[in-house]
């Protein structure tokens, strides 16, 4: 499917991701009071990537390193006979597993919520978390299941028509994120 | 990816998709998670009119840690042995809602007549067929050679590898000549001329009827089993002489640079075409080969059950 697309417009750049991830960093060290038990697991691809940072962020913080994983939500997602087989990405656990840990989920834009809900599904294969919280980047709205994240980088409203791009350093060559209008 | 019937159905990207997708699996299995959902709901048949241990095992394995129903049919000991044919079974797994069917066939051919007969409207996996062709075992040993020799990255770009022995009679090799050219490896097969195929010039391999001569330069060796069951003529004087000009012991072996690897796809004929000490040896990857074996036929039938069917 090709969409038009009128100019992206950019609401993000470089320094406000930055800043976001600073911010998001503090908020999941005074929330989980000290970060101590805690084990950082992004979704990839992008929101593998914002859990490294932001792990990175917490332990320069705290001066102590945070565990940080991947978690591939693909084989557990609901619509996976709506389309082709996809390609699985990494899972990672961290030594540490996550039995017992405060885990934080990471993601790059919440949408429908259905990511998430896949993602709950595929963590309990791999132990029983002490609590599950959830951090994303940004959280554009139009929820479709009863989910709602504990740490968000920016709430950005937005039509059903817009397309949000959430581009990084480690994937795309540069960091930002910009909102389409498919026509 | 609808079906799977050869080797040379797949481009080098859609190899390596597998492989990628098999590594994830095993990553997965190698995590403790036993049971992975994709394929919940679905059914999967084993078809098989052949004889087969580990290939029939891992495919069943394979189709149940993916959640799948797995109904095991083996021609013995089912209507088959009265008369029933091939069309005939396959119209009543359709019937039963059949979503693949992997099947093992003595008659080369077999896998694609039932893709394209319109019998049935589930998806075909060739789990070897007469002497034609075993493409999920060419993808294991991809994944295998891939695993020790590139990292488990890529494809096999460089890399040479010797498929010795029952050339003539092996799905096994015609598979992987087929498949690890596409992956970008060149292939030499070493064989008596008695055993090596007619029109062997089209594989676009190197022949060679020495073995001693060809172990110095290869990242791997891959002995085939010298398949009795499929022989009836006389292609070799004796055991004991093909044994000494084409099976591998361990003075071969030390020919073979220090990285290469011994493969085998099993059953081994030991003191045949593989000495004992060989086959045991640390050099030898045959028991991973079984293992790799279970985490491909996972990502080939995830890449055909997964998802909704291409158009």
């Amino acid at each position: 499917m090709t969409h038009d697309v009128e100019p992206a417009r950019v609401v993000l750049d470089s320094d406000d991701i930055s800043r976001a991830l600073t911010r998001l960093a503090h908020e999941v060290i005074e929330r989980t009071h000290g970060a101590d038990n805690l084990t950082i697991m992004g979704i990839p691809t992008r929101g593998a990537s914002l859990a490294v940072r932001l792990a990175d962020k917490i332990a320069a913080i705290q001066g102590s390193p945070v565990p940080c994983g991947a978690l591939d939500v693909t084989m557990y997602r609901d619509d996976l006979r709506m389309r082709p087989a996809r390609a699985l990405l990494p899972t990672t656990i961290p030594p540490e597993g996550i039995e017992g840990r405060l885990v934080v989920l990471v993601d790059d834009v919440l949408f429908s919520g259905r990511t998430i809900r896949a993602a709950l599904d595929a963590l309990s294969e791999h132990g029983r978390p002490q609590a599950v919280q959830l951090a994303v980047l940004v959280d554009r709205g139009h929820r479709e299941l009863p989910i709602r994240a504990d740490y968000v980088g920016k709430n950005l409203p937005t039509s059903n028509l817009e397309i949000v791009q959430v581009r990084l350093r480690e994937h795309d060559g540069v960091d930002e994120v910009s909102i389409e209008r498919a026509v | 990816m609808k079906h799977l019937l050869s080797a040379s159905d797949l481009s080098r990207d859609d190899a390596v998709l597998v492989l990628d997708t098999a590594k994830q699996l095993a990553a997965a299995t190698a995590q403790g998670v036993g049971k992975l959902p994709p394929l919940r709901g679905r059914t999967v048949v084993n078809l098989f009119y052949e004889d087969s241990t580990r290939t029939r095992i891992s495919f069943e394995a394979a189709a149940k840690r993916l959640s799948a129903d797995v109904i095991n049919f083996s021609a013995k000991g089912s209507s088959v042995s009265k008369g029933e044919s091939l069309k005939d079974t396959a119209l009543t797994l359709e019937a039963m809602g059949a979503d693949a069917v992997v099947i093992r066939h003595p008659s080369s051919g077999a896998p694609h007549r039932l893709a394209t007969a319109g019998w049935i409207s589930g998806g075909v996996v060739n789990a070897g067929d007469g002497t034609h062709e075993h493409p999920t075992q060419a993808l294991l040993d991809a994944y295998t050679l891939r695993a020790h020799l590139r990292n488990g990255e890529g494809d096999l770009q460089g890399a040479k590898v010797a498929i010795v022995g029952d050339v003539l009679h092996s799905r096994v090799a015609r598979s992987n000549a087929q498949l690890l050219q596409t992956l970008g490896a060149s292939v030499r097969l070493v064989a008596p001329p008695t055993l090596m195929p007619f029109g062997v010039d089209t594989w676009g391999c190197e022949v060679s009827y020495d073995l001693d001569d060809s172990l110095n330069d290869v990242d791997a060796v891959m002995m085939l089993r010298v398949q009795r069951e499929r022989m009836n003529a006389a292609y070799f004087p004796t055991a004991h002489e093909y044994s000494s000009r084409y099976g591998l012991n361990a003075t071969r072996m030390n020919k073979m640079p220090s990285h290469a690897i011994v493969m085998h796809p099993g059953p081994m004929n030991r003191g045949m075409e593989i000495s004992a000490d060989v086959a045991d040896s640390s050099r030898s990857v045959i028991v991973e080969q079984v293992a790799n074996g279970v985490s491909v036929r996972m990502a080939v039938l995830y890449l055909i059950l997964g998802g909704t069917e291409m158009s």
